[in-house]
């Protein structure tokens, strides 16, 4: 397959892709993708709908109605580039847990966001059509998870891709190396997305890994590994698009580098102040990719303040709604921690069920008694 | 003596053998500057530099690994690992090297390294935060697991599991980091890995746990005063769970003859299960009730909404003892 970006651009020389500076002007138009303004606005608006919904799920956090939950702020350009190039009839989408603005354009609804964050499993399971997968909290299992779901699509001789994403802390764990390696063997249709975010909670990058980058990574395997600017939609969706294709037409894996900044906390029971150099986060935010799309939407006649006005009035409203419903309906019965545990409840389970049943109708206040 | 609660006991006693043996260091997930999630190391780096205490990169099989070589080789690792749920790919090498490495070589080289790690639940975290999987180590043969309840026992058990000449296992119950203080001796003492304390003397019931269940069962024997005015309760807790106190738990149901074991693992093939045998094997003709135990569903631990079912509780326990105690033959 003919590369415009893969293979064009050299990690071991720090090379990027980048179309638009931080202030939204095109400085690249040799590699401008070719996009349409509505999938530009659409992108727009499903960035600043994540980021909506971060401020909001902050508020709620901060009020003990929301547990601890990880933001995308600051990433949003890079996953709804690369979830949004997907084909949601076959393709899956292996996430981390820090990916909300990419749910979202799988198609997961917020309120199964939210009832995830509450502590509600249903949360976690993606409306049929979606095939994005469950939160993953343990770092690097999705590497090997979407090498796997990838690996079954060739052998079955269909055309699905897998795409998957961790941070650049978890570039660290064995298995996403151990996943790349095996996915290249056997040239499987997968997509290795890192979020370079520069933090893994408190640890810098820099204590991470001595690489010159992280995309050089990829290299040692043998995958075509490239490094776009993260917090730039036009590259990060450029980049996202042609290595899909190119894992789909049978090239085998990509891995792709994504520089971007975690805006927000690590999670919201961090405090980044303690940690994170003031000027470093004062300059991080002058890269911000929702100002940077913002305004080479504005300057191409694509948008305007009153229509953001109209915008964030409408997407408020909606977080506010479907958390209005989560709070309705985020509890569950005692079935429910049974029923999923096999395919049917083994004798054992029923018993067991039944006894905690029985001990919940005569005392149901010490579900909170003792531990919350 | 300072009154202090768990997190600064785990600190204190890092900093007491620090300050003895250069060759103690400290390593894990973001335990340098911040001092890890729960700032258990906190200020050690400042302290003690760069060289002892830092931030390794994310990669739990490598960290057991290298401590592995590292204890080999003369020094004191005290690794941390983040949350138990999360620390699983060190199992690996804890399982086939630190655990054999003693019998493996027949003696040639030893493992005295110490794995410290947050577990249980009731904290309201997210998926795998909230595990309690302490049996998996107390299964692997070559390896020693401690899991104090007070910041007294925390201090003297991390203290004695770097001073053990074998891999310790410290698992410190997240919900008690900072639920209470108690007065802790400032400088250096140990509590000996393998023995139990007694929280309560008693003649009807020998009530058996660790870990954050310890305060639980507490509160439940103050709840059976209602209904149980005379009986007297003898709390026991493990402190160690590999090697654990058989001795204390034998003599006292033989005493008893009633047992209750309480932890919120799950049930099937947990530390009860080997308690309970034990007692089946060594007190059955003392016996005036089944032996029994309170423990939490053979279920994966459920996120928040779930988690209050299966969570062992004072009133569930309560429960628990009553049965034992009224049980007629
Ligand atoms: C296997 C494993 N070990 C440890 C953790 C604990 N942990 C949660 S987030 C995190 C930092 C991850 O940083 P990074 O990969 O850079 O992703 P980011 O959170 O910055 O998106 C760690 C160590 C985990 N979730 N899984």
């Amino acid at each position: 397959m003919k590369t415009k970006y893969i293979g064009k651009f050299d990690p071991l020389k720090d090379e990027v892709v980048r179309v638009i500076d931080k202030d939204g002007k095109v400085i690249n138009p040799t590699l401008m993708p070719k996009i349409s303004d509505e999938e530009l606005i659409k992108a727009y608006s499903i960035m600043n709908l994540s980021r909506r919904q971060d401020d909001y799920q902050n508020k709620m956090q901060r009020q003990g109605r929301l547990l601890s939950f990880l933001s995308s702020t600051g990433q949003e350009a890079c996953e709804v580039a690369y979830t949004m190039v997907l084909d949601p009839k076959k393709d899956f989408f292996v996430s981390g847990y820090r990916n909300n603005a990419a749910w979202l354009t799988m198609g997961q609804p917020i309120r199964n966001i939210m009832l995830y964050w509450t502590g509600n499993e249903m949360g976690a399971k993606a409306p049929d059509g979606v095939n994005s997968l469950p939160p993953n909290i343990i770092i690097g299992s999705q590497f090997s998870q979407a090498t796997g779901l990838a690996f079954a699509e060739k052998y079955q001789k269909r055309d699905g891709v897998a795409l998957t994403t961790t941070g650049d802390g978890g570039m660290s764990e064995g298995e996403t190396y151990e996943s790349m390696n095996f996915a290249k063997i056997h040239e499987v249709p997968v997509v290795f997305i890192t979020e370079n975010n520069k933090w893994a909670i408190s640890t810098p990058t820099y204590e991470q890994t001595k690489s010159i980058n992280l995309a050089v990574k990829g290299i040692a395997t043998g995958i075509p590994s490239i490094k776009a600017d993260g917090n730039d939609f036009l590259a990060s969706w450029a980049v996202a698009k042609e290595a899909v294709e190119f894992a789909r037409s049978g090239n085998g894996p990509v891995f792709i580098e994504y520089d971007t900044y975690r805006l927000g906390a690590h999670s919201s029971s961090d405090s980044p102040d303690v940690y994170r150099p003031k000027p470093e986060f004062e300059n991080a935010k002058l890269y911000d990719p929702l100002i940077r799309m913002k305004q080479y939407l504005i300057d191409k006649k694509l948008w305007s303040e009153e229509k953001q006005v109209k915008l964030d009035e409408e997407q408020s409203a909606h977080i506010a709604a479907e958390f209005a419903w989560v709070e309705e309906n985020k509890n569950y019965g005692i079935e429910d921690i049974f029923n999923y545990q096999y395919s049917e409840l083994t004798e054992d389970l029923k018993e067991q069920m039944n006894e905690a049943k029985e001990f919940f109708a005569k005392y149901p206040e010490s579900k909170d008694g003792g531990h919350h | 003596m300072a009154i202090i609660n768990s997190i600064k006991a785990v600190t204190e006693a890092l900093d007491v053998a620090m300050e003895r043996d250069p060759n103690v260091i400290v390593f894990g997930e973001d335990v340098g500057l911040e001092g890890g999630v729960f700032r258990a190391t906190q200020g050690l780096q400042q302290k003690y530099g760069i060289e002892r205490s830092f931030n390794a990169p994310i990669s739990e099989a490598m960290f057991a690994g290298v401590g592995l070589g590292m204890a080999m080789n003369g020094m004191k690792p005290v690794i941390e690992l983040q949350f138990q749920g999360l620390g699983l790919p060190s199992l690996q090498n804890i399982i086939t090297n630190i655990s054999r490495m003693r019998n493996r070589s027949r003696g040639k080289w030893t493992a005295p390294l110490v794995i410290r790690m947050p577990m249980g639940g009731g904290i309201r975290a997210l998926e795998h935060h909230s595990e309690a999987l302490e049996v998996i180590y107390a299964h692997i043969p070559g390896i020693k697991t401690v899991l104090p309840s007070t910041p007294y026992d925390t201090k003297g058990l991390i203290l004695a599991a770097i001073e053990s000449p074998d891999p310790v296992i410290v698992l410190e119950p997240t919900k008690l980091y900072r639920a209470f203080k108690q007065e802790v001796p400032e400088g250096y003492y140990t509590v000996p890995i393998g023995e139990g304390f007694k929280i309560f003397q008693g003649n009807d019931l020998t009530v058996v746990t660790y870990g954050s269940q310890t305060v639980d069962c507490m509160k439940a024997v103050e709840l059976l005063k209602a209904s149980h005015p005379n009986a007297t309760i003898e709390l026991i807790d493990l402190r160690s769970i590999q090697p654990w106190d058989k001795k204390m738990v034998i003599e006292s149901v033989k005493k008893t003859g009633r047992l209750l074991v309480v932890h919120e693992a799950v049930r099937s093939f947990s530390v009860s299960t080997e308690i309970i045998t034990t007692v089946n094997e060594k007190c059955f003709e003392y016996l005036k009730a089944p032996l029994s135990r309170c423990t939490g569903y053979d279920v994966i631990i459920p996120y928040d909404r779930g988690e209050g079912f299966h969570q062992v509780n004072p009133q569930k326990i309560l429960v628990a003892m009553q049965n034992v105690l009224d049980y007629k033959f």
